[in-house]
């Protein structure tokens, strides 16, 4: 399809792009495109302009600041994919990242557009939401932060005010005994996830000391699943002898709690419960293992 | 491959790779040839119909019925009129006097209903993507605006999607004469006395689902005229018999229209078809005088591309307790969707004479009805009735070997025909020249290491493993080279079935070579300048290809059904002949000889006994200067040939799939799939090679991927690529391949034809192994496409799923 008319604004500021935000109605931030061309195309949206942050090389890079990382919002998912130090120290995003669609779309799309598109099925909030990253955005008015926590406000709909723009994510750096891991269900390599679980780990003797765990794509939002990482505290993380119980599972088998997972063509409801049952299980234990 | 390459790095591989293999006139056909079109192709320096550009041209776009089923009521175009950059808004009633309707060439039956098919609805729209209104404009953008300015309204009527309920009593009409577009029957054998006290008798249901063809090049027509004759370009796999169709469609001359498929991005069916777009690009050039281009996108694809497939078949088997099969039952359902297009009522035709498969059986019947729904009109995917034939009687053999507890192999040795029996005439009267399909099977048992896996397969059942190993089989023939032209005829198919070439022999030796068959990926250039260089002795290089033009290449069949090689690689080879005979009688009148006496090899006709000879370059100057020419002889060697078959030919093969199924998720892997195809003699085993694995890959996509999904009101819900699953190579394994070679006895070239061979295995082998796997936990069917979800509901329900 062929997109409706709009204006076209490429600033060269961050400044200058918050006063074009604030400037009208409807004007939509454009970083890889990858989400927000194809609606543009297909006619679901009709923004009045498009404000391009392709030229705003402050917004892109990886940087250490020792108790956390911090990632710039148009840094593509294939720089993600080639920092050492996203690997080394917060690796999760890592894994996460790796999964997403294909090699073009990761040299195309950005860690901060899949973020402020807040798509429940795409693989990055679940991670920001697991780890309890921090966003950064700016406005006209200045600096806020938002916790993940908040920041998946709804469907699609992400707690930026219309005239802010997202500068990057802290993103908090785990200690030596976590163990992470991103479990993808789909169908073909480049499709979204039916259900995706991200998970991190902290191990101590044997046992789960701490998990963090969250969902994506069984909700509105991605989902931080509590029920699971309450009964996992002080969970023997020794595989069920044979005939004995598997306490992982059983601890996973609250996975689902609290979630509307969606109905669509690949899944209704309750697999997609089941599903979440089963892959939380195994992204424990491989976050574990 | 490991090796990473970039885009103008490929081209100019593939531009070097034909110094690998060193110019040679002998011995071309059965070599490796890269493909000298590819070059051009996948560097994108060639003419696709969206590039071209001409001087005043004016793009279209299509209003499409949201409606499923409805009565217009009101057009206003008013406002899209007045919009910037609009020259032209229409509706189908601006053209009611001049569209006719799209034509269907096979008529099947006395019973058929072909229903008036107007390219732009007037006054009824039946599926939701019928063509409403059109908007023509100074450019894309423009004309898709304009769209949303047209104003329609809609007295909705009652969508009707399946064809069960389509048949019911009282069920909304799709047309005025019912839901039922025509009855077929054909039987062989006494099916009564087969199925009476047939200690075995299986039934089963399986649903062939709905498929949306997906050439990578979408459709795409321009449409110009110089005021008095007409040339339209288009994405199409048929230039010739769509310049015919057309001529009759829009009372356009056929002498005064060109038809142009310039090269062509893929097919596989979708683009044997004369489509709406087609015959409105023509006459909207005709009113308007000036060149118009369409080209669609991939969601307007998704819905109006006709689709595929979409049948319910019911299959019984009767055998014996040994096995040995004594009948088999097809009762068919086959979804037209709202209209007859080209071929749309052929499809299970081509499928009726394939039930049998490869084996012998005392009796056979076969009863089919086509239904009218609200959905997109359905027609030839690539197969075209033979992948249906081949799943239901595949998975029933499958069926019927766990019913007896025999391994399916063992069922189908004691079935099929052997190969001390060809030519063996069939219970459907079909003669299958030649085969050996016990050589084929013991191939791939042998490339799987089927034992071992057997063995793998109980261990992981005795532990009850969560990941469950199976084992399928396909054991498949299939119809192709369409096809004998009284065999059409018989069938009430509108057009013959033969195919025409034409050999230009020029001045100096190089010889250009005119196809009536029109390649849309295949790789036609190369094959027929490897078939050309043995024939005639010449280069390879020497020669050159030209076809999808009407203009350049006047008479055509064009290309579907697996039929550019069989029927025409032998026009191109009866067409060297031609010029061979004509050739000799030169030399001999210029070596002062009989012309019994000379011989003819590697491109040079000699005296026999002697050195003096002239080469068929020196022959083909000679004609040109045609200073010394026999009394009477025409000064040219040029000769053109048309061929038609005197029967099918026959591929078959055995592919065998192994797959791990994840009972806990339902996800399904693929571990291991061999293919090992007969194809006949082989022109170039690398073409082959490439048309066994993308077809394996689209049967593997029905198997598990593919399904064109809609709504209970009638809309498409599968209209992107998000929806509608395409797997990619990461979705899939290596392929095992190899062949056997079993020539054909009812050709020269002993070819058989491969475009279709792979999808029509690759489908019941998957299934099959996705059933295999699940047996223990009583599951005896999945529908396709074998989602997770379905696998898992099946492992958690039990029975079919």
């Amino acid at each position: 399809m062929i997109p409706a008319s709009f204006d076209y604004v490429r600033p060269s500021s961050v400044e200058e792009a918050c006063q074009v935000l604030a400037s009208g109605d409807d004007v939509k931030v454009l970083a890889g495109g990858q989400s927000l061309l194809p609606l543009l195309r297909l006619r679901l949206a009709y923004p009045s302009a498009l404000v391009d942050l392709g030229r705003l090389p402050e917004l892109r890079g990886v940087s250490d600041r020792g108790d956390h990382v911090f990632v710039g919002a148009l840094t593509t998912h294939d720089e993600v994919l080639r920092s050492s130090v996203i690997k080394e120290r917060v690796p999760l995003l890592a894994l996460a990242t790796a999964t997403v669609a294909d090699p073009a779309v990761r040299h195309r799309g950005t860690f901060g557009g899949s973020m402020a598109h807040a798509d429940p099925a795409g693989d990055l909030p679940a991670v920001a939401l697991a780890l309890d990253c921090v966003f950064v955005v700016r406005s006209a008015d200045g600096e806020r932060e938002i916790p993940a926590a908040d920041f998946f406000v709804d469907y699609l709909e992400p707690a930026l005010e219309p005239d802010e723009v997202l500068i990057g994510a802290r993103v908090p750096v785990l200690g030596p005994r976590w163990g992470f891991h991103y479990e993808k269900f789909h169908r073909t390599a480049q499709a979204w996830a039916i259900v995706g679980v991200a998970a991190a780990v902290r191990r101590s003797n044997g046992t789960v000391e701490e998990a963090r765990i969250a969902l994506t794509n069984m909700g509105p939002t991605p989902v931080r699943a509590s029920a699971v990482e309450a009964a996992l505290r002080g969970v023997d993380l020794a595989p069920a002898a044979s005939g004995g119980t598997d306490l992982v599972g059983e601890a996973c088998a609250e996975a689902d709690d609290g979630t509307s997972p969606p109905a669509d063509l690949h899944a209704r409801p309750d697999y997609r419960r089941h599903l979440a049952r089963v892959l939380t299980r195994r992204a424990v234990r491989a976050a574990s293992g | 491959m490991t090796e990473q390459l970039d885009a103008g790095l490929i081209g100019e591989r593939i531009a070097e790779s034909d110094q690998l293999n060193p110019p040679s006139a002998a011995h071309e056909v059965g070599k490796a040839r890269r493909r000298k079109e590819d070059a051009r192709l996948v560097t994108g320096r060639t003419t696709w119909t969206d590039n071209i550009q001409l001087p005043g041209m004016m793009y279209v776009a299509f209003l499409r019925s949201p409606m499923a089923h409805a009565r217009i009521t009101r057009v206003d175009t008013s406002a899209a009129s007045g919009r910037p950059g609009v020259v032209a808004v229409y509706s189908g009633r601006d053209f009611v006097d001049e569209q006719g309707s799209l034509p269907c060439a096979w008529p099947v039956s006395e019973d058929v209903v072909i229903p008036d098919h107007p390219p732009m609805a007037v006054d009824e729209v039946r599926y939701v993507g019928e063509a409403v209104a059109c908007v023509v404009a100074t450019d894309r953008y423009r004309a898709a605006d304009a769209l949303e300015a047209i104003e329609i309204d809609y007295e909705p009527l009652d969508a009707v999607l399946d064809m069960t309920e389509a048949l019911a009593e009282g069920s909304p009409k799709v047309h005025e004469a019912g839901n039922q577009a025509f009855t077929w029957k054909f039987a062989g054998g006494d099916i009564e006395e087969a199925f009476r006290d047939a200690p075995v008798v299986i039934e089963r249901t399986y649903v062939q689902q709905r498929l949306i063809p997906s050439a990578m090049e979408p459709r795409a027509v321009v449409a110009t005229t110089d005021g008095d004759a007409f040339t339209l370009y288009s994405a199409t796999q048929i230039p010739h018999v769509l310049r015919v169709m057309l001529a009759l469609t829009t009372g356009i001359p056929e002498h005064k229209l060109r038809v142009v498929a310039p090269d062509v991005g893929g097919g596989f069916g979708s683009k044997l078809q004369v489509t709406a777009e087609e015959v409105l690009a023509l006459l909207l050039t005709r009113r308007l005088g000036r060149p118009v281009k369409w080209t669609e996108s991939r969601s307007e694809g998704n819905l109006t591309v006709h689709h595929g497939r979409d049948q319910l078949q019911r299959i019984s088997v009767a055998a014996d307790r040994d096995g040995r099969v004594r009948g088999v039952k097809v009762d068919l359902l086959a979804d037209m969707g709202a209209y007859l297009m080209l071929v749309t009522p052929g499809v299970p035709l081509l499928g009726a004479f394939m039930y049998n498969g490869i084996y012998k059986m005392d009796a056979y019947h076969f009863n089919c009805t086509g239904v009218f729904t609200t959905k997109m009109p359905t027609d030839a995917y690539r197969g075209a009735g033979r992948p249906e034939a081949t799943f239901a009687i595949e998975r029933a053999m499958d069926e019927l070997a766990h019913e007896l507890g025999m391994d399916p192999i063992e069922l189908r040795r004691r079935n099929w025909i052997t190969h001390e029996e060809f030519p063996y005439t069939t219970i459907c009267g079909l003669t299958y020249d030649s085969g050996n399909y016990e050589a084929a099977t013991e191939r791939a048992l042998a490339l799987l290491g089927y034992d071992k896996l057997r063995a793998e397969q109980a261990d992981r059942r005795d532990r009850r493993d969560p990941v469950q190993l199976g084992i399928g089989v396909s054991t498949f023939t299939e119809m192709c080279g369409l096809a004998p032209s009284r065999v059409l005829g018989s069938l009430s198919y509108g057009a013959g079935g033969w195919e025409h070439a034409s050999v230009r022999m020029l001045p100096t030796g190089k010889v250009e070579v005119v196809t009536g068959s029109s390649p849309h990926g295949q790789g036609h250039e190369t094959a027929w300048s490897q078939i050309v260089a043995d024939a005639l002795g010449v280069p390879f290089e020497d020669v050159s290809v030209l076809h999808g033009d009407t203009s350049v290449s006047h008479k055509g069949m064009d290309t579907y059904g697996s039929r550019s090689l069989v029927v025409g690689g032998v026009a191109v080879l009866a067409a060297c002949e031609k010029v061979k005979d004509r050739a000799k009688e030169l030399a001999a009148h210029l070596l002062e000889a009989s012309a019994d006496d000379i011989e003819f090899a590697d491109g040079t006709f000699k005296v026999r006994g002697t050195e003096a000879g002239r080469t068929i370059q020196e022959l083909a100057l000679a004609t040109f200067a045609a200073h010394d020419l026999p009394d009477g002889f025409e000064p040219a060697l040029d000769a053109d040939a048309t061929f038609d078959p005197d029967n099918f030919s026959f591929p078959h093969g055995t592919h065998l799939c192994a797959i791990e199924v994840d009972t806990e998720t339902g996800a399904s892997k693929i571990r291991t799939y061999v293919a090992v195809d007969d194809v006949g003699s082989v022109v170039n085993p690398l073409i082959v090679e490439g048309q066994v694995h993308g077809g394996i890959a689209q049967g593997i996509a029905q198997a598990l991927f593919e399904e064109a999904v809609y709504d209970t009101e009638g809309n498409l819900l599968t209209t992107t690529m998000a929806d509608y699953l395409i797997p990619s190579a990461a979705d899939l394994p290596d392929f095992v391949t190899d062949r056997t070679e079993t020539p054909a006895t009812t050709n020269p070239l002993g070819v058989k034809g491969v475009g279709e061979a792979g999808t029509i295995a690759s489908t019941p082998a998957v299934v099959n192994a996705i059933v295999d796997a699940l047996r223990p936990y009583g599951v005896n069917d999945v529908r396709m496409p074998c989602t997770p979800e379905r696998i898992w509901r099946a492992v958690t329900e039990g029975g079919d799923r």
